[in-house]
């Protein structure tokens, strides 16, 4: 076993390797005997990653929703929803989160307040078009049937959206979740400690980061997708389905 | 439950029966745009009537509909709903007062159908076991299977939504309803179907309707009244449908009625209105020598005698061999052909005797007993005779 | 390393295993003697900036053709895929949902998970790009297949045109606004993502965001940031110009 471990190259990723760093500690070259990894500190970094990601998800919805819902039902503002949605994919996230540590500071508070910041392009433009793409015969039946603005919006132009606003909640949680990946650049410890520090956790702790982050992202997902399916109303998805 | 709640209930109904429509001096501008695009419109809906606003499209007839609930706000002029101006009003409250049916229908989709038609009632707040008998009694009223209230529009037929369209502009028995294109987006077999019932429906509820369409036999057929429209709302011609038929005001009006207004006039006059051909009869055992000298009668313009049962009703045309006989057999030689009753409308009549490829017709009554015949020499020479004007236009203005 | 030391409280104890650059450029900023760069809480360094630009002609080529070959190899995928969804329907749901979790995977973390099986290097950051390509282009092929109006493909019929006629003349021609509309999409999303394709060995700009010493130093990572931003505008504007060549008969419409 020693004897072909040393004929390997430096680096050698094995899922094998990264599934036991996942659930058993390890001993580590830098840590001076401490050891690293496990289930106990793969949780608490998940926990972590979970919880900035979902603050921030909030918070980018907090801010996204209203302006979108807004913009989108006086009909205007067309240029900023969708330029802000593709100025969002313009900007890389890695140099967005380095700047920021170097330039504001580290910290969890302005951690969150950067991922929030990603997420709101996607569900700003996701609410704009959403809202945009309801029948304006609906629209118009509603106004004619004696609803106020507000009515329109709250009664027929949101749930009419829903697909459309979770697919923007969806595009921000990807965004969000993996962003959060390199949070450790700001001084918030998620899974992405693993993998920035491939020094300390070697390349088993690496490879086990990025498993886990996968699996964390693709839970966001299924259970926004889950949600998404609840929120929307049995007769759209009857329209959907027969258009 | 009970659904008797809604006609008498004046309660229910504070609007309750139909309130004139008046336009005076009405114009929109659009903003960006150098003319107007209705301009000085007046005009005088009576209660109870349906008013077509007809015309080609851009000509301003949907602006000046849509001035009424406010859903496009007047530059200038006033409108008023049985005397009260609707600037007066806050916009959504009016609307609620006003039935809404447009072309696309614009239903919920992610409402069910009873959803749909409670849409006015949830927003004045009533009591959820009046709304379910309330909307229990409108899908009565457009005849839908009350299963369907349940279902979501998706799952309708195009005629099916624009019924429930038409139910939940009538949920709280507004005054006054706005209909643009209402059956436009219909087939024609379905459309038609929808015109009659909804004719059938305005009998009973004798509603203030203003009715936009661009189709000119529509108009003539559901219009009390029509207000013939051009270029910024222009009026060029306020006139009953028989009026507008027999005497155009303008050229634009005779261009926009068609060339084919002649026939157009036969689908407002029913058979009973026209002087039909006395009908020779004859029974079953009468001797042949007496029927021979009906035929003779100089009143007589046929042929051949029809043969009837006790109670005048027609069982067949007897032919030369029938009347070769002493009297009269039980069974015609030749078939009857078709039948039409009084109550026919001219049109359908014509298009009855030149499907079947004959000359005339029996016209049966009420009761099935034979009142007399209709030719297609009679309806060409009516449609020929100037003479025949005042007799249509005093037909047709029966009330409806 | 002293120098770096007193710094180190700002910026988590890491990355050491990553600094692709690391050490050379650290030396050069250290032993220069302008005022400007000395000062971390300095957003902008113009000196530096003009002196050490050059540094960043390598990685800008390096992810600009990660990306080029990314978009390409994934329009391939994305469009042969969208035409068989087209033709087969039970197959939308699958393929849907396959890109989709493709597309819902960090970036970060596709990357790294390829290197058992691919090893560091180029290969495997334009595997991982391509993968992310995949469902907005695919989405957009289908969606922009869909959108063909029926009584345009009857006509195509009814002139006796064979199906596969219809499709390469009429459909795919019809569809070409989705689609280059998804194709920019996924250009400028693929233009940021492959500054992580550090992780992966890739090189490109995140070397020289990720270099320990950069870390520190917010010029390197402006300059980084707005070479990204440009990249990615420039590409938009290539592929702007790309639809509106093949489709005079339409006004662009930003999706």
């Amino acid at each position: 076993m020693s004897g072909l471990a040393s004929l390997l190259p430096p680096a050698a990723y094995s899922f094998g390797g990264a599934f036991e760093f996942i659930f058993s500690e390890q001993a580590s070259n830098v840590t001076g005997g401490k050891k690293v990894g496990g289930i106990e500190q793969v949780l608490e970094l998940a926990a972590t990653q979970v919880q900035v990601s979902i603050l921030a998800l909030l918070l980018a919805l907090l801010i996204a929703l209203p302006i979108g819902l807004y913009f989108g039902h006086r009909g205007v503002g067309e240029l900023l929803a969708v330029g802000i949605g593709n100025a969002g994919r313009a900007v890389p996230e890695l140099a967005l989160i380095a700047l920021v540590a170097v330039v504001i500071g580290v910290g969890t508070l302005t951690l969150v307040l950067v991922l929030a910041a990603l997420g709101i392009a996607p569900i700003l433009t996701n609410t704009f078009v959403g809202i945009r793409q309801v029948d304006r015969a609906s629209v118009d039946a509603a106004r004619g049937a004696g609803m106020t603005e507000f009515q329109i919006l709250r009664k027929v132009e949101l749930p009419l959206a829903v697909p459309s606003i979770m697919q923007g909640v969806r595009g921000a949680s990807v965004n969000i979740v993996a962003t959060a990946t390199i949070a450790p650049l700001v001084g918030v410890l998620t899974l992405g400690e693993f993998i920035l520090n491939e020094n300390v956790y070697g390349s088993d702790g690496v490879l086990a980061g990025a498993i886990c982050t996968a699996v964390l992202a693709l839970i966001f997902e299924f259970g926004l997708a889950a949600l998404q399916r609840r929120l929307t109303s049995k007769g759209l998805k009857l329209q959907q389905a027969s258009a | 439950m009970p659904t008797g709640d809604a006609a008498p209930d004046s309660q229910s109904q504070p609007h309750a029966g139909a309130s004139s429509v008046s336009y005076e001096n009405v114009t929109k501008r659009y903003e960006g745009s150098a003319e107007p695009a209705v301009d000085k419109l007046t005009l005088e809906v009576a209660a109870g009537e349906i008013c077509i606003l007809v015309g080609p499209s851009g000509c301003g007839k949907t602006t000046a509909m849509r001035m009424v609930n406010r859903t496009v706000e007047m530059t200038s002029g006033e409108i008023r709903i049985g005397g009260h101006s609707v600037r007066d009003r806050d916009p959504a409250k009016l609307r609620r007062e006003i039935g809404y049916v447009i072309q696309q229908v614009g239903l919920f989709p992610h409402r069910t159908i009873a959803q749909n038609i409670a849409t006015v009632p949830t927003l004045l707040g009533w009591p959820r076991e009046r709304i379910r008998a309330r909307t229990a009694e409108l899908l009565e009223l457009i005849r839908l299977d009350p299963e369907l209230a349940d279902r979501f529009p998706a799952q309708l037929s195009g005629g099916q939504q624009q019924r429930v369209g038409v139910a939940r502009a009538l949920a709280v028995d507004p005054p006054v309803m706005l209909m643009d294109e209402p059956f436009g987006a219909i087939d024609p077999i379905n459309r038609e179907r929808l015109q009659n019932e909804f004719l059938r429906l305005q009998a009973e509820i004798r509603k203030t309707i203003l009715f936009v369409t661009h189709d000119i036999d529509e108009a003539i057929k559901m219009g009390d009244r029509i207000a013939v429209m051009r270029e910024q709302g222009r009026v060029e011609q306020f006139a009953t449908p028989a009026e507008l038929l027999m005497e155009p005001a303008t050229e634009f009006v005779e261009d926009f009625v068609g060339a084919d207004r002649a026939l157009k006039r036969l689908a407002l006059m029913r058979v009973r209105d026209i002087s039909l051909w006395v009908a020779p009869l004859a029974t079953a055992g009468e001797p042949t020598a007496a029927v021979r000298a009906k035929l003779d009668s100089p009143e007589v313009e046929v042929r051949y005698p029809l043969l009837v049962d006790a109670a005048r009703r027609p069982l067949g045309w007897l032919s030369e061999r029938d009347l070769r006989a002493e009297t009269v057999p039980e069974r015609a030689d030749s078939p009857l052909g078709p039948v039409l009753e009084l109550d026919d409308v001219m049109r359908d009549a014509l298009a009855d005797l030149l499907q079947a490829g004959v000359q005339y017709a029996a016209v049966v009554d009420g009761a099935g007993a034979v009142a007399g015949i209709l030719s297609v020499e009679i309806i060409s020479e009516f449609l020929a005779s100037p003479g025949a004007k005042q007799d249509e236009l005093e037909a047709v203005e029966r009330p409806k | 390393m002293s120098a770096l030391g007193g710094l180190s409280g700002l910026v988590h104890p890491s990355l050491a295993a990553i600094g692709e650059v690391g050490e050379g450029f650290f030396k050069e900023r250290t032993e220069g003697n302008l005022p400007c760069q000395a000062r971390t809480s300095h957003l902008f360094c113009w000196d530096w900036a003009t002196e050490h630009i050059d540094r960043y002609g390598t990685p800008t080529l390096q992810q600009a053709e990660l990306v080029v070959i990314s978009v390409i190899a994934g329009f391939v995928i994305a469009f042969a895929l969208g035409l068989l969804a087209h033709r087969v329907r039970w197959l939308r749901p699958p393929l849907l949902a396959g890109t989709g979790i493709l597309f819902a995977i960090p970036s970060i973390a596709l990357f790294l998970l390829l290197l058992p099986i691919t090893g560091r290097g180029r290969e495997t950051a334009i595997i991982a790009l391509t993968a992310y390509t995949l469902q907005i282009i695919y989405r957009n092929v289908v969606l922009g297949l869909d959108n063909v109006p029926g009584p345009v493909k009857d006509a195509a019929r009814g002139m006796g045109l064979t199906s596969r006629q219809i499709l390469w003349k009429v459909e795919v021609p019809m569809a070409v606004p989705e689609i280059i509309a998804g194709l920019r999409v996924a250009t400028v999303s693929t233009v940021a993502i492959a500054t992580l394709a550090v992780f992966a060995g890739g090189g490109g700009l995140g070397t020289q965001i990720l270099g320990e010493a950069n870390l520190t130093f917010p010029t390197a990572i402006v300059i980084a940031m707005v070479i990204v931003i440009a990249m990615g505008l420039f590409f938009d504007l290539i592929l702007l110009t790309i639809q509106r060549l093949l489709t005079p008969w339409r006004r662009v419409r930003v999706v």
